[in-house]
């Protein structure tokens, strides 16, 4: 009961916050390809970025539920948590493998968002999913590591000031198993870029402030590695469970969202001398739109039970992911069909979510993936790479 | 200076109205609530002048136990303690019922300030502030737009018709009712709603004897109807004709 007291105030304070940024705050800083600074700052300055950082850290301590409701109300009242989602969940690797040291100096300033820890370089452009063949070297000279490489879509760098990179530390060649051998470094971006580090921008089908990010001789203090070298693998994947159930949640706001218009437009738009939604071309797939949206709810709650009670989940987080992607894409699909033309101007906003929605069939995790995971980890078929 | 800020929970503006069963109420069953407008901005009055003259803000509110989601609101952003009078008749109840209900749990705070929302967005009566200062005996202004407070007095510039303003002198103890719009709302912050659930919150039973004076005998929804007026003669005349329509028939000119 104290919990669903909570979780109700939360999405009360969040949806009020979130009603000070209208469809035509998101739709012209999309139009601009701009970052929502101001939003960004609002969400900082009243903690709920720092839900998941212990309180004697600077953060409130709260559990995966509560964090996901933050996320799916953001994106439920027509926003992107995109731009800052990261800033929430990062931190976990610090929090969990990091030591006391860089803990206690880390930690605070990123619960008051002094620090932005926003930006995670795993991918590449040669080797994507697949990665433990990551090409990135991070070589050690004493007391520092020389990092030279390539990653690609490297979300919100410009607006971070520290990065978190997985890269090789012993080659592949010469490791037992090819999990081992990648470690996690903090990258100082004030330090870095500019000092063996290039970032440019890509121009993409969504307003995310990504990045491609070159590495030519940068050098990192061993200082900076979070946890064991060689361990990165391991620590990445742990961080996982966490992303998948925030993700998860935003694909269910993202889904409400769409129900919500598509419901609007259905019962007040009149062609044909009724309302369209009165024909059940239009009026059913909606309703199952809403089924979709509110089952994929089901399989996130019970996921993030599950992780809050110390559980393993990794079953459920990645079902709720896989489903809720579903399910927003569906409602994003069934939302532009029924506004007709409409739904292809910009002015509605449906064509921004429609496209803002559908990267999560692809990033942080492609479905093909989900289902690969499902098949090997869960139903203990024959691995198929 | 020691603050009360009467709050009242109301159905969303976002929900779709529906006429009850009885049709003297409107559906509300599942409805989302939130905070009455003008209360916010009574309450976020309250915090300043808190932060400006020190003191504590209370949240007094009247209303059936769901109300209890108002209150926590209240205390996330940042009032110090609640008064939370229950009582499953102050739902739909009129402006004296409820008046009566705060007044009986207020009186004993000896609260120096009183504010509440102008009016409410569900009933609009804009009486439940006047009642409440009456009862407490204490004197009151209406549709307040700006608060000063020096050497215990308030002076308070009240909103009148066709943008004019009026200045009020008055003393303390004193009621307010506070018009939206006057200061801008602060957020709620994650760290307010965790400290809010450790704040003291005072539940009274509304007395047994509390009868509405009012009674609602039925609620309906305006039709909606439309007309279409033509109107007949060359273009001048007809253009003076239309004019003359809409200044002394349409009046929105
Ligand atoms: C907007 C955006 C933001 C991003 N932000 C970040 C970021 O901040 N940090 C970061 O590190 N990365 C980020 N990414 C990268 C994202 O995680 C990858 O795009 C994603 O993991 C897929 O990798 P890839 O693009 O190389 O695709 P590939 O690995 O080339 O895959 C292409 C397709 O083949 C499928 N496929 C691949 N292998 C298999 C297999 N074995 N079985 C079946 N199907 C398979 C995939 O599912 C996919 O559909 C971002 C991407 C985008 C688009
Ligand atoms: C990029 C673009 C270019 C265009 N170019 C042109 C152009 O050059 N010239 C031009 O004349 N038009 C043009 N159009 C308009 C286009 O033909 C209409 O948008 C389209 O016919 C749908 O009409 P509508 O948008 O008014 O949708 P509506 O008629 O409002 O329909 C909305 C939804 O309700 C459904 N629906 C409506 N009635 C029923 C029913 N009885 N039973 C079941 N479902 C129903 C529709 O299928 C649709 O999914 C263009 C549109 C776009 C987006």
């Amino acid at each position: 009961m104290a919990n669903a007291e909570l979780h109700a105030d939360l999405r009360t304070a969040v949806r009020e916050l979130c009603a000070r940024f209208p469809d035509t705050y998101w739709r012209e800083l999309d139009a601009g390809e701009a970052y929502p600074e101001e939003f960004v700052r609002t969400l900082t300055e009243a903690g709920y970025l720092a839900a998941l950082i212990p309180e004697e850290l600077g953060g409130s301590g709260l559990g995966i539920a509560e964090a996901s409701i933050i996320l799916e109300e953001v994106n439920r009242s027509g926003g992107n948590s995109a731009a800052c989602h990261a800033q929430m969940y990062i931190m976990g690797t610090l929090l969990r493998h990091g030591s006391e040291a860089q803990r206690r100096h880390y930690l605070p300033k990123i619960a008051g968002g002094e620090l932005r820890l926003q930006a995670f370089g795993v991918t590449e452009p040669t080797t994507g999913t697949d990665t433990t063949q990551m090409k990135t070297m991070a070589v050690r000279r004493g007391d520092r590591y020389v990092v030279n490489g390539q990653k690609v879509w490297i979300s919100r760098v410009d607006y971070s000031d520290l990065m978190l990179l997985v890269a090789r530390t012993t080659p592949l060649e010469d490791v037992k198993k090819r999990t081992d051998g990648l470690s996690v470094l903090l990258v100082d971006l004030k330090k870095a870029v500019g000092h063996g580090m290039t970032v440019r921008p890509i121009r993409a089908m969504i307003n995310h402030a990504t990045t491609e990010v070159f590495f030519d001789n940068l050098e990192v203090p061993v200082e900076n590695r979070v946890g064991e070298e060689g361990q990165g693998f391991r620590y990445l994947l742990d961080g996982l469970n966490a992303e998948r159930i925030l993700i998860a949640a935003e694909c269910v706001g993202d889904g409400r969202w769409f129900v919500d218009r598509a419901c609007r437009y259905a019962r007040d738009r009149v062609v044909f001398g009724r309302p369209i939604g009165q024909n059940q071309g239009i009026q059913f797939p909606i309703a199952r739109a809403h089924v979709n949206v509110e089952a994929a709810d089901l399989m996130r709650v019970r996921a993030a039970e599950l992780f809050d009670a110390g559980r393993p989940c990794g079953a459920e987080a990645n079902m709720a992911k896989l489903l809720a992607a579903d399910a927003s894409w569906e409602a994003a699909n069934v939302t532009m069909q029924t506004y007709g033309g409409f739904g292809f101007a910009e002015e509605y906003d449906v064509e921004r979510k429609f496209r803002e929605t559908r990267l999560y069939q692809t990033a942080p995790i492609s479905t093909n993936l989900i289902l690969s995971y499902i098949g090997q980890h869960v139903l203990d078929l024959p691995r198929s790479f | 200076m020691k603050i009360a800020v009467c709050v009242k929970q109301v159905v969303t503006r976002e929900w779709p109205l529906r006429v009850d069963e009885a049709r003297t109420w409107v559906e509300d069953r599942d409805a989302s609530f939130e905070m009455n407008e003008p209360d916010a901005y009574a309450l976020e009055e309250a915090l300043r002048l808190r932060e400006q003259h020190g003191g504590e803000v209370v949240v007094c509110s009247a209303g059936p136990a769901r109300a209890a989601q108002v209150v926590r609101e209240a205390l996330a952003r940042g009032a110090d303690r609640a008064i939370r009078v229950e009582g499953g008749g102050l739902a739909a109840a009129d402006a004296a019922m409820v008046a009566e209900a705060l007044a009986a749990a207020m009186r004993d705070e000896q609260f120096e300030l009183v504010l509440t929302g102008l009016q409410s967005d569900d009933q609009g009566f804009a009486q439940t502030g006047v009642v409440l200062a009456e009862l407490l005996g204490i004197p009151h202004a209406t549709i307040i737009m700006e608060v000063q407070v020096a050497d215990g007095r308030l002076r308070v510039k009240r909103e009148l018709e066709g943008g004019w303003f009026q200045w009020v002198s008055m003393p303390t103890p004193a009621l307010l009712t506070i018009q939206s719009g006057i200061n801008q709302l602060r957020y709620a912050t994650l760290k307010g709603i965790m400290a809010a659930k450790r704040k003291e919150v005072r539940v009274v039973e509304a007395a047994a004897d509390l009868v509405p004076r009012q009674e609602i005998l039925e609620i309906r929804v305006p039709e909606k109807t439309k007309q279409t007026h033509m109107i007949a003669g060359s273009p001048s005349e007809a253009a003076a004709e239309l004019v003359k329509v809409l200044r002394e028939e349409a009046r929105v000119i």
